[in-house]
């Protein structure tokens, strides 16, 4: 199963063309242009496993945002995006949980392979969440 | 550099005046003690040595004074010890008083030149000496009356026949109840001698007069221009002698034949009938005195000279010395605000970068997805006018690129520091623009309310823009996060126009504000802010005559205040785009609203 992507930048031409782009690839992708519509698409309906996510935004900007993610949906893969000038701020996010950045604008091989790594760290995440569930479970049937 | 040059030149006159004003305070500072220095031990050396010389011409007149008088009075003992030892009654005899003439020239040499007895009518009755004066009548002489009436009589000295000088001593005697008179003349010579003996320097001489100025000596030059003069001064008697009774009295007159002026000193001999009178000029007296003197007022004079030299080179020298240190100053203040404007433009950079970084990422996401569709073929459904388009799009994102180059090119190109009349309001809408991209992300809202029709400024584009630029800044930094509301007033108030940067930002701690303006003070972490911002901007406005004040409230905002000089023969600025003409408007039509 391809993975399922949710766009987030404040520059809708950038966002609409890149949705086209990883669409292309195979890949379902949602798109917001500001942090709280990407919150809101998070917390509707359809499921998410990455999110790209521009640091620099008016606003609520992608820090926050990243947070604001973090805090909800905890197992949410998140790959920032920056300019030069805010490579500190990407860091910070990788701190607080960010899984990698990448300098805008990008190679879409490179985004591909970023997007594919997070997709598969978190599956491998979830499916350990499964397996710790089913031990739990077989643990409760075995007393 | 250009402004440092032009700042020289119109303080050329500061300059000359500090030149001068060190030069008046060295030359008083060293002048003043000099001066003082040389009258006073002037002064006293003078008023010291002319006592001195006063004191040794008094000594000198005294001594021959005395030694006149103590001639005189042996002479009168000798006469009168004759006249009562002898008796007149002998002498009446030719041969007796011939001897005892005789006896006397052998004892006292040639001072006694004759001896003779008158009888009370006035006859010579017996005479011993050189002249043939037997039988002479003396009754209507001078010193005949004048001895019926004092005994013994000394007279003035007289040249008789010889030309040689000689008084007589007259003195009554009893021959055979009768007042006849013994007469003896005597040579004055010895005394003569004494007294021209005295001469001191060039001009100093000595004689003897009377009271009527005669004299009873022969004085060494002619003086009979100067009697009246004499008259005079013994006719005061010397009421100014320090020694009383007018001994060694001293006077200071102008002679009027010399014209030069002349000591006297006098002094009263023979009981007040005559005076030793010495004489000096003055400027002979005291020759040593005025001598050194000239040699003292010359000393003064080099020295003086030496040090208004000295003054004047010191002076000059420290003042170029001064004018080069304000010069490297003004050179390094420009390279100052030329660093602290490449600090600004350093924060600003943030902003522009990612400005031109999003439609690059569309451009080259849009020329990716073109890509992708050629790989697909143009045929396949409607993916030629998708290429169209993407086109069209990355036309558009490269024109907005071009814009904004266009804004940091032209902020960049006016690094020219000539003051020139312009108008603020511009210069606010374009700073205002400038940021709005830093601002929108900060969420910071930029709102300018321009009053129309403030008067021109007179400045420099560039430092103003600096001015303002780094208000702006930081403004934006005080509301992060969170952003906030910046408001940009201009208007006009008396002669001056007003601008003033608010924000809603975190405000300036009060132990803080009266720090900002210092040089390098800084809240910022290092590395972050030069702590130069503020102090620039404190000097450019005050060198364009104007000033800048702050008001803050801890958490609920910070508000600059500049003031600036209106130009006195600008003009106003016309409403929204105004007289700074240079600077092509980016956008005519914009709101006076701008940001996020």
């Amino acid at each position: 199963m391809p993975a399922s992507i949710l766009l987030v930048d404040d520059e809708k031409g950038f966002v609409d063309t890149m949705a086209k782009r990883l669409g292309k690839r195979g890949l379902s992708v949602r798109t917001a242009n500001s942090g709280q519509e990407g919150l809101d698409a998070l917390a509707g309906p359809g499921n998410v496993d990455v999110v790209i996510l521009d640091v620099k935004m008016p606003g609520m900007d992608g820090i926050e945002t990243l947070k604001a993610i973090r805090a909800a949906h905890p197992l949410v893969e998140v790959i920032m995006l920056t300019g030069h000038a805010t490579v500190e701020n990407a860091i910070e996010g990788m701190k607080l949980g960010a899984y990698d950045y990448m300098m805008k604008p990008c190679e879409m091989d490179e985004l591909l392979a970023k997007v594919d790594e997070a997709y598969t760290k978190k599956q491998a995440q979830e499916t350990r969440i499964l397996e710790a569930r089913a031990r739990h479970i077989e643990l409760r049937r075995g007393d | 550099m250009a402004q440092a040059r032009e700042n020289a030149v119109s303080e050329a006159p500061y300059y000359q005046g500090l030149a001068k004003s060190m030069m008046f305070t060295i030359a008083l500072v060293s002048l003043a003690p000099l001066l003082g220095y040389a009258l006073l031990s002037g002064y006293q050396y003078t008023t010291a040595y002319k006592e001195k010389v006063e004191a040794h011409l008094r000594e000198l007149v005294l001594k021959h004074d005395q030694s006149v008088d103590s001639y005189l009075r042996e002479k009168v003992a000798e006469v009168q010890v004759l006249g009562e030892v002898v008796g007149g009654d002998r002498l009446k005899a030719e041969a007796e008083i011939t001897s005892l003439h005789n006896a006397l020239v052998r004892s006292h040499g040639s001072d006694f030149v004759d001896l003779g007895i008158v009888n009370a009518a006035g006859v010579q009755v017996a005479y011993a000496g050189p002249y043939p004066l037997q039988g002479a009548d003396y009754s209507n002489a001078e010193w005949f009356q004048a001895v019926k009436r004092r005994r013994v009589f000394v007279s003035d000295v007289i040249f008789g026949l010889r030309g040689v000088p000689h008084f007589i001593i007259a003195l009554l005697v009893d021959v055979g109840g009768e007042q006849w008179v013994l007469k003896a003349t005597l040579d004055f010579m010895a005394i003569n001698d004494l007294v021209e003996d005295i001469r001191i320097g060039e001009t100093g001489l000595a004689f003897i007069t009377n009271r009527a100025a005669q004299f009873q000596t022969t004085p060494r030059r002619d003086m009979t221009g100067e009697v009246k003069l004499l008259h005079n001064i013994l006719a005061r008697g010397g009421e100014d002698s320090i020694l009383g009774r007018g001994r060694a009295a001293i006077t200071v007159v102008d002679d009027p034949v010399t014209g030069r002026e002349v000591l006297f000193v006098t002094s009263p001999l023979k009981d007040g009938e005559w005076f030793m009178v010495y004489q000096q000029d003055t400027a002979d007296a005291f020759a040593a005195l005025y001598r050194i003197r000239n040699v003292g007022v010359a000393v003064l004079l080099l020295g003086t000279v030496c040090i208004l030299a000295m003054a004047f080179l010191l002076s000059r020298r420290m003042a170029r010395k001064v004018e080069v240190a304000d010069q490297e100053k003004d050179m390094m203040n420009d390279q100052v605000v030329e660093a602290g404007k490449l600090a600004s433009v350093g924060e600003l950079a943030a902003g522009i970068a990612h400005e031109i970084n999003n439609p690059v990422a569309i451009m080259v996401e849009e020329a990716g997805w073109v890509q992708d569709l050629l790989e697909e073929g143009l045929q396949k459904d409607d993916n030629e006018r998708e290429v169209q388009r993407a086109l069209t799009q990355i036309r558009s994102q490269g024109a907005r690129c071009r814009e904004i180059t266009h804004k940091l090119l032209s902020f960049a190109r006016k690094i020219d520091p000539t003051v020139e009349r312009m108008c603020v309001n511009d210069l606010i809408r374009e700073m205002a623009q400038f940021c709005e991209q830093r601002a929108k992300y900060a969420n910071v809202r930029i709102e300018t309310s321009l009053e129309d029709g403030v008067p021109q400024v007179e400045a420099s584009q560039s430092e103003m823009q600096q001015v303002l630029l780094n208000l702006i800044n930081n403004a934006i930094d005080a509301m992060d996060p969170g952003g906030g509301e910046l408001d940009i007033m201009s208007r006009a108030e008396g002669g001056d126009v007003f601008i003033s940067i608010s924000d809603t930002g975190c405000g300036i701690p009060k132990a803080n504000l009266q720090r900002i303006f210092d040089p390098f003070f800084t809240t910022k972490p290092v590395g972050k802010g030069t702590g130069l911002g503020l102090s620039i901007i404190y000097g450019i406005i005050n060198k364009m005559g104007g000033d800048i004040s702050v008001k803050s409230v801890v958490n609920k905002g910070t508000a600059f205040t500049i003031r600036l000089p209106a130009s006195k023969e600008g003009m106003r600025c016309a409403a929204g785009n105004g007289a700074a003409g240079e600077q092509p408007p980016a956008d005519g039509g914009r709101s006076e609203e701008t940001g996020g």
